[in-house]
């Protein structure tokens, strides 16, 4: 194994693609001139100063970075505590994060000459920031999408058809996003010289994690600067949820090294980390070898691979990005928890009192954040914003009033 | 000498090519596939691909997924699939074993255990459809280590610099995939299957096995024609969901179907 440097845990992956055991390239042969292919490409290009250049113009132009970094005075009051800021990525163009690694993802694409493309979706942002950046720049695009996840994400199904996506629906498995992730391989074996492959979280085989992870920095790098000019200082703590990982990420990498800089991450509890019912790999899963990278997994005594759930289509996953099961095991950052019903108090908590309507996904992250914040009066926390919550209010709603009566 | 070697010589001096057939272990039960996989040689296969079920079979097509899940259905593990092969083992000591599967079950198993017991059982060599050469460190050297054969994929994505790099360790034989996709979803181009196996026959000596994509006793004398041997599985597990009803059970007959199916491709094979 090539030695990482010991002064930065920012180096990695390894020539392997290894990050610790985790990561590498566990994939079918007929895959790896592919994901070779991928690899080249994607590191000539980010060395390409004209390809920088129409990412920058991309990102300023038409996802509409920065991002802003937002005091949320009504939720910091609420909890008591610690001054909570949000990096309103929620604010992009489609609504979440995912657009970041798109647009990246497709000019790489358009560099290698593939003008079709594939992705696969759970909470249907990625199906949609993929629909989205495919209609933008005249390419054909496929989103393999589970079919209970068509039930539960309705709107943003809608959205990707209107783009003028086809939506694959995937009844294999359990019919979720890791059966997303198997068809859309399965797809990619099959049509091997002709599409290129957007995944849309910071997991697969290499060069994907890294990949993903370095599109999705620009969301820690501005969030630094900008704690900079507000506070003059670095936040004390980042928050984040996590399903394969890339907001969070994006939002810790810039700040990995920052030693006094406590990050968290949050997982799925579900309905409960004894319930069996939930998507936490890392609190509640053991190292395992699937979707192309070693990390860990939920999976029963014979490695097979166990459904997760919750309550958010976008962290209902049963493994995680290889570079979390790292840090993870290395302890740099702490990956806590939030269930379902937390999740939907954060929700409406933070509709209510910032006017920002969450996806559920950062709702997850909310609800740690406020934890966190009521312990620590006079500190400063960020809290990835990932994504807005309209996607979810069809399937949202109807909880919430059950809860409420 | 080892079994596949010694199967592959004696079928090149008669001029034959080797059928092999997969089946999933535990499809659709415990007994009836250790019926079947005991029954397979005297119905003209020459060795057996046992696949071990995985839940997420990313490079399989919809019948092999569908055995995978019937098999974990019926309480299939690698604990079970070992035993089967051990009791196969004490009345059969020529057929090649070959176990196919993918690296999860293996590796949440123990590695060195794993290798351990497929030698003291008998398995010939190992098929993991998600360990490439790069991954090689993780456990290709171990088993080669222990004179258990690790077969190597070729595919049509497969460059000539690649080809030396796959071949450059390989033992057993290598395993052609016929078809730029997953098990038993299109048909092979003769065409291309020829050039590419006359690439792959520039850089090895070792018999070359086409599969992934063979259903019909036409194209197996086909793909034969231009390789040392066959492998047929989709068909195969077809036959056993044909063979049992809605609810997964089984009244035996598939034993018939895809012992009669195997006899009439190593008809077509010339095999006697
Ligand atoms: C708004 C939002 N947040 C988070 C996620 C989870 O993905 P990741 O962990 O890669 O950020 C998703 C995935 O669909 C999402 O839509």
């Amino acid at each position: 194994m090539t030695k990482m440097n010991l002064n930065s845990l920012r180096t990695g992956p390894d020539a392997y693609g290894k990050f610790g055991i985790h990561g590498g390239r566990f994939v079918a042969e007929t895959l790896m001139p592919l994901i070779l292919d991928v690899e080249n490409a994607y590191e000539k290009a980010i060395k390409d100063q004209s390809f920088i250049n129409e990412l920058d113009m991309y990102r300023r132009d038409y996802i509409g970075r920065p991002s802003p970094l937002y005091f949320a005075e009504r939720l910091t009051e609420h909890f008591g505590g610690a001054k909570i800021y949000l990096k309103r990525d929620e604010l992009n163009h489609t609504g979440a994060h995912k657009i970041n690694n798109v647009i990246g993802q497709i000019l790489l694409a358009k560099n290698m000459g593939k003008n079709k493309i594939i992705a696969e979706t759970g909470a249907g942002q990625h199906g949609v920031a993929t629909a989205t950046a495919c209609a933008l720049f005249g390419f054909e695009c496929e989103v393999f999408m589970g079919a209970k996840d068509i039930e539960r994400q309705k709107p943003n199904v809608q959205r990707m058809q209107l783009l003028g996506a086809k939506i694959n629906p995937v009844t294999s498995g359990t019919g979720t996003l890791k059966d997303a992730m198997n068809d859309a391989l399965r797809f990619w074996v099959s049509n091997a010289n002709t599409h290129f492959y957007i995944i849309g979280t910071a997991a697969g085989p290499h060069p994907y994690p890294k990949m993903v992870r370095d599109f999705q920095s620009i969301i820690g790098e501005e969030a630094k600067k900008q704690i900079l000019e507000k506070e003059n200082q670095l936040p004390n703590a980042l928050v984040a949820c996590i399903g394969g990982g890339s907001n969070a990420l994006g939002l810790f990498h810039p700040f990995l090294d920052d030693e006094e800089v406590e990050i968290f991450g949050v997982e799925a509890a579900g309905k409960g980390l004894n319930s069996n019912l939930h998507a936490a790999s890392l609190t509640a899963g053991s190292p395992g070898v699937l979707h192309g990278n070693r990390t860990y997994l939920l999976q029963d005594d014979d490695g097979q691979i166990i459904d997760a759930h919750s309550i958010s289509a976008g962290l209902d996953y049963p493994g995680i990005g290889p570079e979390h099961s790292w840090l993870h095991d290395i302890g740099r950052i702490k990956y806590l928890s939030t269930t379902d019903d937390q999740s939907l108090d954060a929700f409406k908590l933070c509709s209510s009192l910032e006017g920002i309507i969450p996806a559920l996904e950062p709702a997850h992250a909310l609800h740690i954040t406020g934890k966190l914040a009521s312990e620590r009066k006079g500190q400063i926390i960020i809290m990835n914003m990932c994504g807005r919550g309209d996607k979810d209010l069809s399937s949202v709603l109807p909880l919430i009033m059950k809860n409420d009566t | 000498m080892n079994r596949i070697k010694k199967t592959f010589n004696k079928l090149n001096k008669e001029n034959k090519k080797a059928l092999g057939i997969f089946i999933t272990a535990g499809d659709p039960n415990f007994e009836n596939s250790l019926k079947l996989i005991t029954n397979l040689p005297d119905n003209g296969a020459d060795f057996i691909e046992i696949g071990m079920p995985f839940s997420d079979p990313m490079a399989d097509g919809p019948s092999i997924q569908l055995s995978s899940q019937r098999a974990l259905k019926s309480g299939m593990n690698i604990k079970k699939c070992l035993s089967l092969i051990k009791i196969f083992r004490e009345k059969n000591i020529h057929t090649p074993l070959i176990l196919m599967g993918y690296y999860n079950p293996i590796y949440k198993f123990g590695k060195e255990k794993f290798i351990k017991k497929c030698i003291e059982f008998g398995v010939d060599a190992l098929i993991i459809v998600d360990l490439p050469p790069e991954e090689d460190d993780e456990f290709y050297f171990e088993a080669e280590k222990n004179n258990l054969s690790m077969i190597r994929l070729v595919t049509p994505t497969t460059d000539e610099k690649r080809l030396k790099k796959i071949l450059l360790n390989a033992s057993g034989f290598v395993y052609y995939v016929s078809i730029t996709g997953i098990t038993g979803t299109q048909a092979p181009n003769i065409k291309n299957v020829q050039d590419n196996i006359k690439k792959i026959k520039q850089v090895t000596d070792l018999p070359i096995v086409i599969g992934f994509g063979i259903r019909s006793p036409g194209q197996a004398t086909l793909m034969s024609d231009v390789s040392d041997g066959i492998v047929i599985g989709s068909a195969v597990v077809d036959l056993i969901k044909k063979s049992i009803d809605g609810e997964g059970v089984s009244g035996g007959e598939e034993l018939t179907t895809c012992l009669d199916f195997t006899k009439e491709i190593s008809k077509a094979l010339k095999h006697n």
